[in-house]
Order: C-alpha cells, then sequence, then structure tokens
C-alpha cells in the first residue's frame, strides 16, 4: 500500500484500536497492545489459533468484556470518528457498531422472528421502519421467514447463525463485529453464509470485522487481514499478500512450501522466534 | 346431592381459593428467577414491606416516626389525614418502584455476574434488612388493613347451598369468604396482564430474551440493568398485590414474610421458570392440603396442612425435578 492510499484510509476508518491493553480479574494480561483499523464500508479479518485474544478483541471494542470482569486498561477505541472504551454495550449498539458472539447465542425460547425483532431494541424510528428491515433480513436470509414461527433452539445451526446475523441486522448498524461465523458449521453452509455477509457488505455498506479461525475462507472475503498472536498483531497486510505468504501459508493455512513433510522437522523455537522478532 | 359431597365441594372451592393466595407469592419468585437467574429469598418480605407501606400512607402515619420522636423529642405520629385507598396503592407502587431502582443501584450493579449462590446470599440480606427497614419506617405493631375489599362469607351461597343438601340432613351451607374471591379474581387479571406484557411489548420481549441469554441480550443493545429494575418493580408490585390480599386477610404483621415459605413448595411443583405452572402449582398445594387435612388429618392427628405441600414438592424433586411447566433446557450441538 502506498503512502497516500495509506492516508486516505487513516482517514476514512470507520473503527480504529490503538495498542489496547486487556486485563482480565485485574490480573490476567490478554491484549498486550492491540491495534487495527477497518476503513468505513471494508471487511477486515482478524485471524490467529484458540486464545490468541480474536474474541477479546472484538468484545473490548463492543465493550461486552466488562460484564466478564475484563477491562481495557491502555489505549483507546475510535467509532466513527469518538471515543467509545468508556461506552456500555447498548450505547455503542445505539451508535451502529453491533458485535455478532461467537457461538451464535440465539435467545433459545424465543421464535425466529421474535429473536430478530430483539435487534431493534435500541430503536426509536418507528414500527414501520423496523418492519420494513425485518423484510430486508428475510429477504436476505429467506430460510429464516420459512422458519418465522419456529422456537430458535429447534433450529439448525446454519439458521441459528443466520438469525444470530438477522438480529445484528435489524439495529441498522454501520459496523458489525461478527465472531467466528463458521463455527460448527458445514463447510457449504459457511459458503452460504459468506456469500451473504459478502452481499450485506456491499449492498447496505456495513463494515466488517470478522473474527476467524478459518483463515482460508476469511481471506478469500476480507479486503485486509491481522494476525493476532497471545494477544499481539505479529502480522498484517492487504488478504491477497496475506493469502501467498509463506508464513501464513504454513501455519494458517496448511499448505507446506516445500511440499508434505513431517512435523517432527519442525522446530518449535522456530516458529516462535519468526513471529515475536 | 350429599351433605358429604357438599363438604368435598366446600373444601376444593375453599382449597383453590388458598392455592391463588399462594401463586401470588410465588408468581414474583418465577418473575426475578426467569429474568435473573436470582432466587429472591425476600420476596416474602418484600410483599410485606408493601403492605405495611400501605397501611401506613392510607392511614397517614408519619414514616420514621419513632426514630423522629426519639432524637428530636417530638411526639408526632400521625398525618392526620385518610387517603382514598386508590391514592395509598399507587403511592405505594411508586414506593416499590423506588426502591426496586435503589437495589440495583447500591448492589446487584457490583454483583454483575457473580455465582447464583451470591446473588442469593444478596437477597437473604435484603430481607433481613427490608425487615428491620419496615419496622423502623412503620412501627412493628399488628396493623389493619382495610381497602374495602368485601369480605366475610356470603349468605346468598349459604342459602342455595343449603337448599342443595339432603331433605333433613344438618348441612348449614358453603362458606367461602369473599375476600378469597376478590383475591382469585385479581391473580386472574394480573396472571394475564403480564402475560400480555411479556409476550406483546418490545419490553417483554426484552425480558424473555434477558432471561434466555443475559449476554446476548447486552450483545443486542439490551441494558441488563435497566432491565432488573423493571423486573424488580413488577416483582414489587406483584408482592404489593399479595400483601393486600394476605394483609387484609390476616393483618399486617411480621409473619406475613413467612407466606414465601409456602411459595416453595408451589415453585417446586410448578417450575422456577413458569408462570402458569406457578399458578397451577399454587392451586394444587392449596387443594391438596384441605384435602388432606380433611380426609387424612383425622388419622394422624390432624395439622397436615402445615406439612403437606413440603412432601408434595419433595416427591418431585425425586421425580420430576423441573417441575410441572419447568422449561426444559434446549440444547443441540
Amino acid at each position: 500500500m502506498t503512502d497516500a492510499a495509506l492516508a486516505t484510509k487513516e482517514a476514512e476508518a470507520i473503527l480504529s484500536v490503538n495498542n489496547i491493553e486487556v486485563i482480565y480479574n485485574h490480573v490476567i494480561l490478554v491484549l498486550k497492545g492491540v491495534s487495527l483499523s477497518v476503513p468505513r464500508g471494508g471487511i477486515v479479518a482478524l485471524l490467529g489459533a484458540n486464545g490468541a485474544g480474536k474474541t477479546t478483541t472484538l468484545k473490548a471494542i463492543s465493550n461486552l468484556l466488562r460484564a466478564e470482569r475484563g477491562e481495557v486498561t491502555k489505549g483507546g477505541i475510535e467509532f466513527d470518528g469518538e471515543q467509545v472504551e468508556a461506552s456500555s454495550p447498548s450505547d455503542l449498539v445505539r451508535r451502529g457498531c453491533i458485535q455478532v458472539m461467537e457461538g451464535r447465542h440465539c435467545f433459545g425460547h424465543l421464535t425466529i422472528e421474535e429473536n430478530l425483532m430483539t435487534g431493534a431494541f435500541t430503536r426509536r424510528d418507528g414500527a414501520a421502519n423496523v418492519r420494513r428491515d425485518l423484510e430486508m433480513v428475510y429477504d436476505y436470509f429467506p430460510r429464516l421467514k420459512e422458519r418465522r414461527g419456529s422456537m430458535a433452539g429447534y433450529t439448525s445451526g446454519g439458521e441459528q447463525q443466520m438469525t444470530a446475523i438477522g438480529r445484528a441486522l435489524m439495529s441498522r448498524p454501520k459496523m458489525v463485529l461478527l465472531d467466528e461465523p463458521s463455527m460448527g458449521l458445514a463447510p457449504q453452509l459457511v459458503e452460504e453464509i459468506f456469500e451473504i455477509v459478502k452481499k450485506l457488505n456491499e449492498e447496505q455498506g456495513v463494515s466488517l470485522l470478522l473474527a476467524e479461525q478459518n483463515t482460508n475462507i476469511a481471506l478469500r472475503y476480507a479486503k485486509y487481514g491481522y494476525i493476532l498472536e497471545s494477544g499481539r498483531v505479529v502480522m498484517d497486510g492487504e488478504a491477497k499478500s496475506l493469502r501467498e505468504n509463506e508464513d501464513v501459508k504454513e501455519f494458517y493455512l496448511g499448505i507446506g512450501g516445500e511440499g508434505r513433510r513431517s512435523f517432527k522437522n519442525v522446530k518449535h523455537y522456530k516458529r516462535r522466534k519468526r513471529w515475536l522478532a | 346431592m350429599s351433605p358429604a359431597f357438599l363438604y368435598f365441594l366446600e373444601t376444593v372451592l375453599n382449597g383453590l381459593m388458598t392455592g391463588v393466595m399462594y401463586s401470588l407469592v410465588a408468581l414474583g419468585f418465577v418473575l426475578i428467577f426467569k429474568a435473573s437467574g436470582i432466587f429472591n429469598f425476600a420476596q416474602g418480605v418484600m410483599a410485606l414491606f408493601a403492605a405495611l407501606t400501605l397501611v401506613g400512607l392510607q392511614t397517614g402515619q408519619v414514616p420514621f416516626s419513632h426514630l423522629i420522636n426519639a432524637i428530636f423529642g417530638t411526639d408526632f405520629h400521625q398525618f392526620g389525614w385518610t387517603l382514598p385507598a386508590f391514592v395509598a396503592v399507587i403511592g405505594t407502587l411508586v414506593v416499590m418502584i423506588v426502591f426496586a431502582y435503589l437495589f440495583e443501584k447500591l448492589v446487584l450493579k457490583h454483583l454483575i455476574n457473580q455465582e447464583p449462590i451470591i446473588l442469593f446470599m444478596a437477597t437473604i440480606g435484603l430481607a433481613y434488612f427490608l425487615e428491620g427497614f419496615g419496622d423502623l419506617m412503620w412501627g412493628a405493631d399488628i396493623k389493619a388493613l382495610d381497602i374495602g375489599i368485601p369480605s366475610g362469607g356470603s349468605f346468598w351461597l349459604e342459602d342455595v347451598t343449603r337448599e342443595w343438601a339432603a331433605e333433613g340432613s344438618d348441612y348449614f351451607g358453603m362458606y367461602i369468604d369473599k375476600l378469597d374471591v376478590v383475591a382469585a379474581l385479581v391473580a386472574v387479571v394480573l396472571v394475564l396482564l403480564l402475560m400480555l406484557f411479556s409476550q406483546y411489548t418490545a419490553t417483554g420481549r426484552a425480558l424473555r430474551a434477558v432471561a434466555d441469554d443475559h449476554q446476548a441480550a447486552m450483545s443486542v443493545g439490551i441494558s441488563l440493568r435497566n432491565i432488573w429494575v423493571i423486573v424488580w418493580s413488577i416483582a414489587g408490585f406483584v408482592a404489593l398485590v399479595a400483601g393486600i390480599m394476605w394483609g387484609a386477610k390476616s393483618g399486617v404483621q411480621f409473619s406475613l414474610s413467612l407466606i414465601a415459605l409456602k411459595a416453595l413448595p408451589v415453585l417446586i411443583l410448578g417450575g422456577f421458570t413458569s408462570i402458569p405452572g406457578a399458578i397451577v402449582g399454587g392451586l394444587i398445594i392449596g387443594v391438596g392440603e384441605k384435602l388432606a387435612e380433611l380426609y387424612v388429618g383425622p388419622f394422624v392427628g390432624g395439622a397436615i396442612e402445615n406439612w403437606f405441600a413440603y412432601v408434595v414438592a419433595l416427591v418431585f424433586l425425586l421425580f420430576r425435578p423441573q417441575g410441572l411447566f419447568g422449561e426444559k433446557i434446549i440444547e443441540r450441538v
């Protein structure tokens, strides 16, 4: 990326996270200075293995962290031109930043339609507009329309994921923090959901920050990516360049540079050294 | 009709009426348990406190009069007015809402995401605090509560039922307290209102969402703290209704808070998370204990009414721990 492009990107960032540190329970340091930015209308992927701090980063942004006794102790988060580290989750939703949590978290005893309607809880622009958005969500997810009357707890994993995304859309977000949408779903379904997410991004102009373990698919849909390891950003770049990076290929995409080889021969220290150098 | 059958009928009806009173108390528990997973030990004391406040407001008692008089050496206990019942009820409702707000602000807020047992302990603390606070505010003497609900038996019903009995039998007619009938009607209206509220309003939907998944509710922008204030206010309202009914029946006194103990088996029977469960559970316990007293009591020397409910609850715990209407946990992998 040229300097000029970088400058415009900075100017247009809808979300920028600056060097945040997160501590759980006053003792456990989880994020050790994470910075990232999401351009308005862009899709950015946040990659990394289990426990790297992807979910914590998203929760720090949406401020769901505080309910888990976590705290942003350093750094700042700017959303849509305002500092938001101190805002409550409901305040953030009202401003247009909503998180779709990992593991879907639908309201099991509510119907699909009621689930979707809870997304509009913070809206004050009248029932007619909410109704229109409900139809829009059904247009994107026709499967939900068929099952609008079923209890969400009894629907399939894919339908629940769709419900969770649709519910977030009902709040008319400018930005969605999407946590692990592929978790526990069949590959075909994952593809379907990512296609819809891409369509939403293009047609509704929703910016997306996507936390994924499935590096392969995330880098296909995102334009930019950050790789987290033990609470730090160890690498970032255009999705295309990340896809072609030898280390990313080896550690996250499972494609070895020199054909197949045994992990017996891969020395652990080599990995660590290279990342944290 | 034979007198034996009429006795049976009378017992069942009286049982149903008592059951409704139990349900009223159980309802308050269910509301809070559903929305926040807290078993509110203070529900009974809340009913007592609401009844005390109602009587105090209505009769124009000066709150904290003993305290004030002790500090300033004055001697005044009464404002010297009598408020209409309607105004006093509204006033009490306001007090209960303020109470819910303060409880959230001072206690619950600091206990977000703690273990249920810790929240339970907090409600035990609340129970004792509120009991003492009620005494301090309104005095510890037994008070009569009268907001104009009819009470006593109905001569009309006695006459009608006496004619049903066989000629020459010594049946003197059915005794059903009018107060109980009113309580039953009030309970029905209350439950209908609660159901309509939770099914058809956005706030009701949010309440159910919070009951299902706290975290997800927060993620869509529902503020848990506001929801808790609302839930505790509604529970305060239910406590007020229960307090009025029980207070009118047996006077406003400390033992009013012990009806909470009777609500416990009702909850186990009906399920902790089900509003219809609280109602049906209450009715079953009410009828069950009256029938047991009538038919089994003579063989064991009576007083079955006092422990029957707990035995039923025990049996239920063994065979159907989620209760009659308790929600089964829906889980998919």
